[in-house]
């Protein structure tokens, strides 16, 4: 951390910071306060700043600070993290704190419960600073689909932060935050940490318990961490993980460490580890400055003692159409529950005396839901009508087993799959807005990790020519070997930082006065 | 035409010309202790919306966890009624909107259910009067969550058009719910309406000795839906059907299997066709009117639901559950006949009343079986009747009518002060022993009182004591019932005769 200053607390990474907790030399509150003067100076609204944050709870983060103090000073702390701020995506439930999604129909919902994650990190002592701008129920790969503006890419206050979870990839890569909670379906995790240059991390479907996750497509959301570097994404993830007997689909069983795996991995060494390029997720429509930073960190890897094989995976050129048959086939689903019966928003229809129950819903979601949302609503219905659902759902469904088989011969051959995160480096807002087919095409090397419910890890990997933003590197394991991710994650990591001098954030550009 | 003048052919010509099929789909509710997908408390009665919580509220986020006990109880129902049961299957998700579906689906299972291809033997009488058994074959039974209840304010007919204002209360929502599904019950002809009638009869019997349900039609937690269409006499096609929704009492399954034939026969004869729709059951009326209008291609976007894990019961499991199912109920009544020492009549009408199981208790609670069946199938038969409730619903337990009739063999009561003690049950006025207390209706054994009664009589009717005298023993009867009057009914008429006579000799 040479670059950093030691007194600006928000520039440490968060196990730099539960240390110097541990060490007596900060306090939670400091900390907690340092992260919330840090929001108040860049992020702003929907009209400047960063605009990461949806909603700011100084006085609950400062509170809940105030009692892990207390804790340590007792010497009970609850764990590593004890004390260390978070912020947590808006798509989960936080009992008395509003949740969004991003979207109108649930302006000023406030859950009466948290969700599982939610309860861990309480329970580990990890102070809530607030709730992050997402695309509307995390339909989008730019946070522009948020009914309350988008949030802002800190290296580029033009550009994207990448979506769904723009909020959160852009709170950590904007110091306003050490750590976040994100969820991932098709890459929302994964792909904004490429294009703000953070680490984000979705882990084997049923490794976090998706109980309170407002689900957008059950069957491949996933929680995972949003940090800066890999091993705080391994001690998050060890905090929020594990089985939960409210998720029916979580996993019962016992994994290795994470942060051991981190930690190895930091030692550089990458003797008897074989990675596999896969030889479908490059070529035309790649940022050719993607490309060459990827190539060049696969290099690197291969000096650190790496084997590198080239791997096919053929059904890969299938599954964003999949993709786009289950996601929104589950979505219409989902979504039919917000009907203004009994909570979020109720619109009256205008003209009509006396309302029936159906009128109200109609004018409801006509008014509270964006134009994404509707046609995703529309497309999942289309796709599961009686007569089509063979061919699409069920077609659909049949190439997503092709993907898993795809995946499990490529893993039959080496120990982790490589690819660059996304196709290209963070574009500028409004640029795909109007074309959802460019918009949908950022995700085609993250979407076949859900469909096939294995982990994934995006780490940065440099800044490309062309235009000196971030490129993310995409590592791949087999379901439940999520430790893969973080072992190889984080000599990719220590391999490039020590090449840069430092870590590729401190390169981003001072955004002290952003938010005016 | 309004609703309420409908033309029905009579049932006679209704099956000269046609052929009926019948298709019976049958909810229970499950009386597990919690909900299908949570773990919120299922008691009925509760205030609204107190036992409800974000899974059942479907709430954003919540997530359902499957019930395994619900589950047993689904493999148990199926098993009895001879279905195979699933080595694996999954819960789906029917898509419709509906105030009171709180996620605007219904977590049910669509085509992988728990429990197939199945049967049950209905008991019917023959033709001689001999006991005649009609095959039933079972298409599934499947595993689902029920709905909340919707009360609609203000308006006529307490439906939701016209009401003012509906109110929705949650806590019904997400209690199991087992769907039985029959396939099409044809060749039955006349005894159509008998045979589901006997059917649903029996099919809850064996849902109450499984233990799984409360099996009370009364409070809705079994719920019949009698789908009917007709075929032109001879011929194989089946007709257009109609789904008579929420047929709540078994009397009404058979009345409007009835109903549904008539009118159905009346539109097909005149050239008309049947609409293929649900219907309403008017229990006042007997009749019923059109619903919403149903065709096949009603689209509810069924898919498995991605929130829950297949179901894959191991088959020890399944083997354990065999273990525990209750005797098969046609074995059963030849047993409780022969034990009871019951003509096939009284057997019958027995089963028929939905009285076999009370009676059973009711012996097992020291009853003689015939003084038993006497109480159920009369008093208790005709109490129900009045109150147009089931007998198991009067309020009056096996355990208490042994208790009464305990109290007729100590000669403490007599038949007729017996009822009285049930009037006093009913009322809640406490133990039969409390009521004989409190309502002073032990029959009176102080002699000096009954003879100075006899007394009385003889002096009053004078003719009368001389026929006796005379040696016309029968004319007794006339001074019986002079006394019992003085006496309020309250004296042993064996014991009074007894007095005259001597009296007179």
């Amino acid at each position: 951390m040479s670059a950093a200053t030691s007194t600006d607390w928000t520039r440490r990474t968060a196990a730099e910071m539960a240390d110097a907790l541990a060490a007596g030399e900060v306090t939670s509150v400091e900390l907690t306060q340092a992260h919330l003067d840090r929001i108040a100076e860049v992020d702003g609204d929907a009209a400047a700043g960063v605009h990461a944050f949806l909603h700011v709870d100084a006085e609950g983060a400062l509170a809940q600070a105030r009692a892990s103090d207390e804790r340590r000073a007792a010497g009970e702390p609850r764990g590593t993290l004890d004390g260390v701020p978070i912020a947590v995506k808006d798509v989960l439930a936080t009992e008395g704190l509003p949740t969004t999604c991003g979207s109108k129909i649930l302006e000023g919902w406030v859950p009466p419960y948290d969700a599982t994650v939610v309860r861990r990190i309480r329970e580990a002592g990890l102070p809530i600073l607030g709730k992050t701008n997402m695309d509307e129920f995390a339909m989008g790969s730019s946070t522009e689909h948020s009914a309350y503006g988008p949030t802002r890419n800190p290296w580029d206050l033009d550009r994207i932060p990448g979506g769904s979870g723009g909020g959160s990839a852009a709170a950590v890569a904007a110091f306003e935050a050490p750590l976040a909670l994100g969820t991932d379906t098709g890459g929302s995790i994964r792909q904004p940490g490429a294009v703000t240059g953070t680490v984000g991390v979705k882990p084997t479907y049923g490794g976090i318990s998706r109980y309170g996750l407002v689900a957008l497509a059950n069957s491949l959301d996933q929680v995972g961490p949003v940090t800066r570097t890999v091993l705080d994404s391994a001690l998050l993830h060890e905090v929020v993980g594990g089985h939960d007997p409210l998720d029916s689909t979580s996993v019962d069983q016992p994994l290795p460490s994470f942060v051991e795996a981190a930690r190895q991995g930091a030692g550089k060494d990458l003797t008897g580890v074989t990675v596999g390029v896969i030889s479908e997720l490059r070529g035309e429509g790649w940022q050719p400055g993607v490309l060459a930073r990827f190539d060049e960190a696969v290099e690197r890897m291969v000096a650190a003692g790496a084997e590198v094989v080239e791997v096919s995976c053929p059904s890969f050129v299938h599954a964003l159409a999949a993709y786009y048959l289950i996601l929104p086939a589950e979505a219409s689903s989902n979504l039919a529950k917000f009907d203004a019966m009994r909570y979020g928003l109720r619109v009256l229809p205008e003209g009509v005396d006396a309302p029936s129950a159906e009128e109200v819903m109609r004018a409801t979601r006509d008014a509270g839901f964006g134009d994404e949302v509707k046609r995703r609503i529309i497309l999942g219905t289309y796709a599961l009508s009686s007569g089509y659902y063979d061919a699409y759902y069920g077609q659909a469904q049949k190439v997503r087993t092709l993907i898993s088989r795809d995946f499990e011969a490529a893993f039959g051959q080496v120990d982790v799959l490589l690819s660059p995160t996304a196709p290209t480096t963070a574009f500028r807002l409004g640029e795909k807005l109007d074309d959802p087919l460019a918009m949908y095409l950022n995700d085609l090397a993250t979407i076949p990790a859900n469909l096939a419910g294995v982990p994934g890890l995006s780490v940065p990997c440099g800044l490309a020519e062309e235009d000196g933003l971030p490129v993310g590197l995409q590592v791949l394991a087999p379901a439940l070997a999520d430790d893969r991710l973080y072992r190889v994650g984080a000599a990719v990591e220590a391999l490039l930082t020590e090449e840069w001098g430092g870590a590729l954030l401190d390169r981003a550009p001072e955004l002290k006065g952003a938010a005016q | 035409m309004s609703a309420q003048t409908v033309d029905l052919l009579s049932f006679e010509e209704t099956l000269e010309k046609y052929d009926p099929a019948l298709g019976l789909e049958v909810h229970v509710e499950l009386s597990t202790l919690t909900k299908m997908f949570c773990g919120c408390p299922t008691e009925f009665g509760a205030e609204p919306n107190t036992q409800v919580c974000p899974t059942c509220l479907g709430l954003p986020g919540a997530m359902p966890v499957v019930n395994r006990k619900a589950v047993e109880g689904a493999i148990r129902i199926g098993l009895a009624l001879n279905c195979q049961i699933a080595d694996w299957c999954r819960f789906a998700r029917k898509n419709y909107f509906y105030p009171d579906m709180p996620k605007n689906f219904q977590t049910s299972q669509y085509d992988e259910p728990i429990a197939f291809e199945g049967w049950m033997d209905v008991a019917l009488e023959g033709e001689d009067g001999e006991p005649e058994t009609f095959r039933v074959v079972i298409e599934r039974a499947h595993m689902e969550e029920d709905t909340g209840k919707t009360l609609h304010v203000g308006g006529a007919t307490g439906r939701i058009h016209g009401a003012d204002y509906s109110l929705v209360d949650y806590n019904r929502a997400g209690i199991p719910l087992i769907e039985i599904v029959t396939k099409p019950i044809r060749g039955a002809g006349e005894r159509a309406p008998e045979v589901a009638k006997a059917y649903v009869a029996q099919l809850r019997e064996l849902i109450v000795a499984l233990g799984v349900s409360d099996a009370r039609m009364d409070q809705g937690s079994i719920r019949a839906d009698v789908n009917l269409s007709l075929a032109p006499r001879g011929s194989n096609v089946l007709g257009t059907r109609t789904e008579t929704k929420n047929v709540n009492s078994l009397r009404s399954v058979e009345r409007a299997v009835r109903y549904e034939m008539r009118r159905h026969a009346a539109v097909l004869s005149s050239g008309g066709s049947i609409l293929q729709e649900t219907r309403h059951w008017h229990e006042d009326t007997g009749i019923t009117t059109s619903g919403r209008e149903k065709s096949d291609a009603e689209d509810y976007r069924y898919f498995p639901e991605p929130d829950l894990v297949p179901v894959a019961p191991s088959r020890e499991w399944v083997e354990e559950l065999r273990g525990t199912l209750p005797e098969n109920p046609t074995q059963k009544r030849a047993r409780l006949q022969a034990e009871w020492g019951f003509s096939d009549l009284e057997m019958r009408d027995t089963v028929g009343a939905g009285a076999l199981l009370l009676i059973e208790r009711t012996v097992a609670a020291g009853t003689a079986p015939q003084a038993a069946r006497k109480w159920w199938l009369g008093e208790m038969a005709r109490r129900a009747n009045e109150t147009g409730t089931e007998i198991d619903a009067l309020g009056v337990t096996p355990e208490q009518v042994a208790a009464v009739q305990a109290l007729v063999d100590a000669g403490t009561l007599n038949d007729k002060l017996a009822r009285q003690v049930f009037d006093g049950l009913l009322a809640g006025e406490g133990t039969p022993d409390e009521i004989v207390a409190a309502r002073g209706l032990a029959i009176v054994s102080d002699e000096g009182a009954l003879s100075a009664a006899v007394d009385h009589a003889i002096a009053a009717n004078p003719d009368v004591a001389d026929k006796i005298r005379d040696g016309k023993v029968a004319a007794a009867g006339a001074l019986i019932g002079a006394v019992m009057k003085e006496m309020r009914g309250q004296a042993d008429a064996a014991r009074v005769r007894e007095l005259i006579l001597e009296k007179l000799a």
